[in-house]
């Protein structure tokens, strides 16, 4: 009996295989191109990459087809998680280019996205990252694009910000082996000596750190005034709390990865004045595809059971989406050295301002939009734009 | 460093300390009964983490305490009922991989139920009021956290020592079988031990989470792991040990942290656990024990 059982269980597993299996099989008469999505679903930034593939999945909702030699295609997306890992990031990538994919997509995270890099070089596959803002994503590889501004930028706008603001001591918190949070740290604090300021506390915490008491003690000892801490999601609200918490008053600010309403929702009333840069601005469309895409995605979100506050990630994936298929069109061909080619040619207006790239892959943007918490929620301070 | 400082880092570092024993004792009481290393323990402490905001959502917060309590120590004797018990006769290593499961499950069921965007922990008024004391600066369930702690061990420990459950407790950790043999209901003392450890994990979670305001479906993975290496630290099976022990790695992580070495924070409560097991692998207060025939 029990080992009846036993191979009625390996048959049912067996062919649940199969029927995953059948699922992936091609519809008979229908072309397709398979574009890969490469975020992070779980781990601590699985929250801001779902917020990204969701405005991939809408893009791909908007336009489900490419036309390549006339003929129409279906796209198709393939998501991997790559689970904020470095390690789960290769595995990850290297599932997506045996599925078949023409593009990738993504990450959300510098640090897996060049984790990947490699791989996707390797099997001459063109990679768009949305939001990954490190230089190394790039840097060197011939086969990764980006869409979004880089760290040097964003911390030399945030460093002007904050001297322009009277600051004159600043305390700088990353996490350690985040790429990420560490260059950006970095840039920020050259940018903020180079106008004159000082930096009087340098501190670093572990992924996953809960309590940051410690490290927030020793800035208050320091008296910084204000406080630069890019670092993802999960870890936002932590700090401003246990900031205010200590009774450090100075000024915190970070990066384009706070930009999230669940920072505001976990820090509630410590969030006031929180100052942070990012890409996208919902309230002041820059172009007439962001008109329409801030009214269509809003209705998504809400049918996604999402807050409808237009997070600037999804913006990103849905321009990296949209300029994926632009490549593929220019390209006319779903070979991965030809998109490629036709990547360094693409010129088109995203929601997120104009997309082209420089010799490097990285688009061309010199604006960024300044943030301030007010009132429970994101209010447009300025842009800023750095030559 | 002021004087100032020096004191606010060790009022850190004893309310983790605190937080980190309750969960310690969790994973002592259970190797003390079934020689199990329960790994889904961290996680329980995670799900209590979820219960409260979800309770705290619709009931007033005492209420809501009462419900995250009781719904937490459910699931300690559930978890251990469904994935535990049918093993009892099975090799000690089955029951440990089922308990990897348990935790494994629990952490994918909480992202794909709850997503991995971390939650908000809702406040408790009267335990986030921020105490000023000169220049100290400290929310209540700080000062609340080894307090509290240390009256729950007292009431374990007379409870241990001093019950006939305590007794029935203490006959099941020295001989499983021959406390069998002499009519002690086996299960209902394993239930009662899961009861009390998944009980002081939910109080510590409540404390933790308090503290820290946000809940994910892997924040009961390192804090999980920390607590380990704790109860280990102390002798595992041995309660005041865990208390010790617990106390003891929050107390050094913050100091470690205070002083500038964050990177080696997480690196100095493993390396801890392998010179302890190297040159005391019963603990600090573990007793020698012989192997049975």
């Amino acid at each position: 009996m029990k080992k009846l059982t036993v191979c009625l269980l390996v048959f049912l597993l067996a062919s649940s295989v199969l029927f995953a299996a059948g699922g992936t099989e091609q519809k008979s008469g229908v072309k397709e191109v398979v574009i890969g999505v490469f975020e992070p679903l779980t781990g601590e930034n699985g929250g801001g990459g779902y917020q990204e593939v969701l405005g991939m999945r809408y893009a791909n909702k908007v336009y489900p087809t490419v036309k390549i030699n006339g003929e129409t295609y279906n796209v198709r997306l393939v998501e991997a998680d790559n689970k904020s890992d470095k390690t789960e990031a290769v595995t990850a990538a290297q599932s997506l280019i045996s599925s078949g994919a023409s593009v990738i997509l993504g990450s959300y995270g510098s640090g897996v996205s060049i984790a990947a890099g490699d791989i996707f070089l390797d099997n001459k596959v063109p990679a768009i990252g949305a939001s990954c803002t490190n230089p190394q994503v790039t840097l060197g590889n011939d086969y990764y694009y980006r869409v979004c501004f880089l760290d040097p930028f964003q911390g030399t706008v945030m460093a002007n910000y904050a001297w322009q603001e009277g600051a004159k001591k600043a305390a700088v918190i990353t996490q350690l082996g985040d790429d990420y949070s560490s260059g950006l740290g970095n840039f920020f604090s050259r940018a903020f000596q180079g106008l004159g300021g000082s930096v009087v506390s340098e501190q670093r915490f572990q992924t996953n750190t809960t309590d940051f008491k410690s490290i927030l003690t020793n800035i208050k000892a320091a008296n910084p005034d204000v406080i630069f801490a890019p670092s993802s999601i999960a870890t936002a609200p932590l700090i401003i709390k246990q900031a205010r918490e200590l009774g450090i008053t100075a000024k915190i600010m970070a990066g384009d990865t706070w930009e999230n309403s669940s920072i505001i929702e976990n820090a509630g009333i410590s969030a006031e004045g929180v100052v942070l840069s990012t890409f996208f601005d919902d309230a002041d469309p820059a172009t007439a595809e962001a008109a329409k895409f801030i009214e269509g995605f809003k209705k998504y979100l809400v049918e996604n059971k999402q807050p409808d506050i237009i997070p600037a990630v999804s913006a990103l994936g849905y321009d990296a989406y949209i300029t994926a298929l632009k490549a593929i069109e220019l390209a006319n061909s779903t070979k991965g050295p030809a998109i490629r080619d036709a990547l360094a040619k693409v010129d088109l207006e995203g929601v997120t301002g104009r997309i082209v790239f420089d010799a490097n892959g990285d688009a061309n943007k010199d604006m960024a939009f300044i943030k301030v918490v007010e009132n429970g929620q994101f209010k447009f301070l300025k842009t800023v734009s750095v030559m | 460093m002021s004087m100032t400082t020096i004191l606010q880092h060790c009022l850190t570092g004893i309310s983790l300390g605190g937080a980190y024993a309750l969960i310690a004792i969790g994973y002592t009481l259970v190797y003390g009964i079934l020689r199990l290393i329960n790994f889904a323990h961290g996680d329980i402490f995670m799900m209590a983490g979820y219960f409260m905001i979800f309770a705290l959502t619709s009931f007033p917060w005492p209420i809501a305490i009462l419900i995250t309590l009781v719904v937490t120590t459910l699931m300690g004797i559930g978890i251990e009922r469904a994935a535990y018990k049918p093993l009892r006769s099975a090799p000690r290593m089955s029951i440990m991989i089922s308990a990897i499961g348990v935790s494994y499950l629990l952490q994918n069921l909480s992202t794909y139920l709850f997503t991995a965007i971390p939650r908000g922990y809702p406040e408790i008024p009267f335990l986030k009021k921020i105490f000023q004391m000169g220049e100290l600066s400290a929310s209540f369930v700080t000062i609340l956290t080894p307090i509290l702690t240390i009256i729950l061990v007292v009431i374990l420990m007379i409870l241990v020592n001093k019950t006939k459950t305590g007794m029935a407790m203490r006959a099941v950790s020295k001989d499983f079988e021959t406390a069998k043999l002499m009519g002690i209901n086996i299960n209902r003392v394993i239930s009662v031990t899961f009861a009390i450890g998944s009980f002081l994990a939910g109080v510590g979670s409540i404390l933790y989470f308090t503290d820290r305001m946000s809940v994910t479906p892997f924040s009961g993975t390192l804090p999980g792991l920390k607590c380990f290496v704790a109860a280990v630290f102390g002798g595992i099976g041995n309660i005041p040990g865990a208390v010790v022990g617990g106390f003891f790695i929050g107390i050094v992580e913050t100091l470690l942290v205070a002083l500038g070495y964050s990177t080696f924070s997480d690196a100095f409560t493993f390396f801890l656990l392998i010179v302890m097991l190297l040159v005391r692998p019963t603990g600090l207060f573990g007793e020698k024990t012989v192997e049975k025939v």
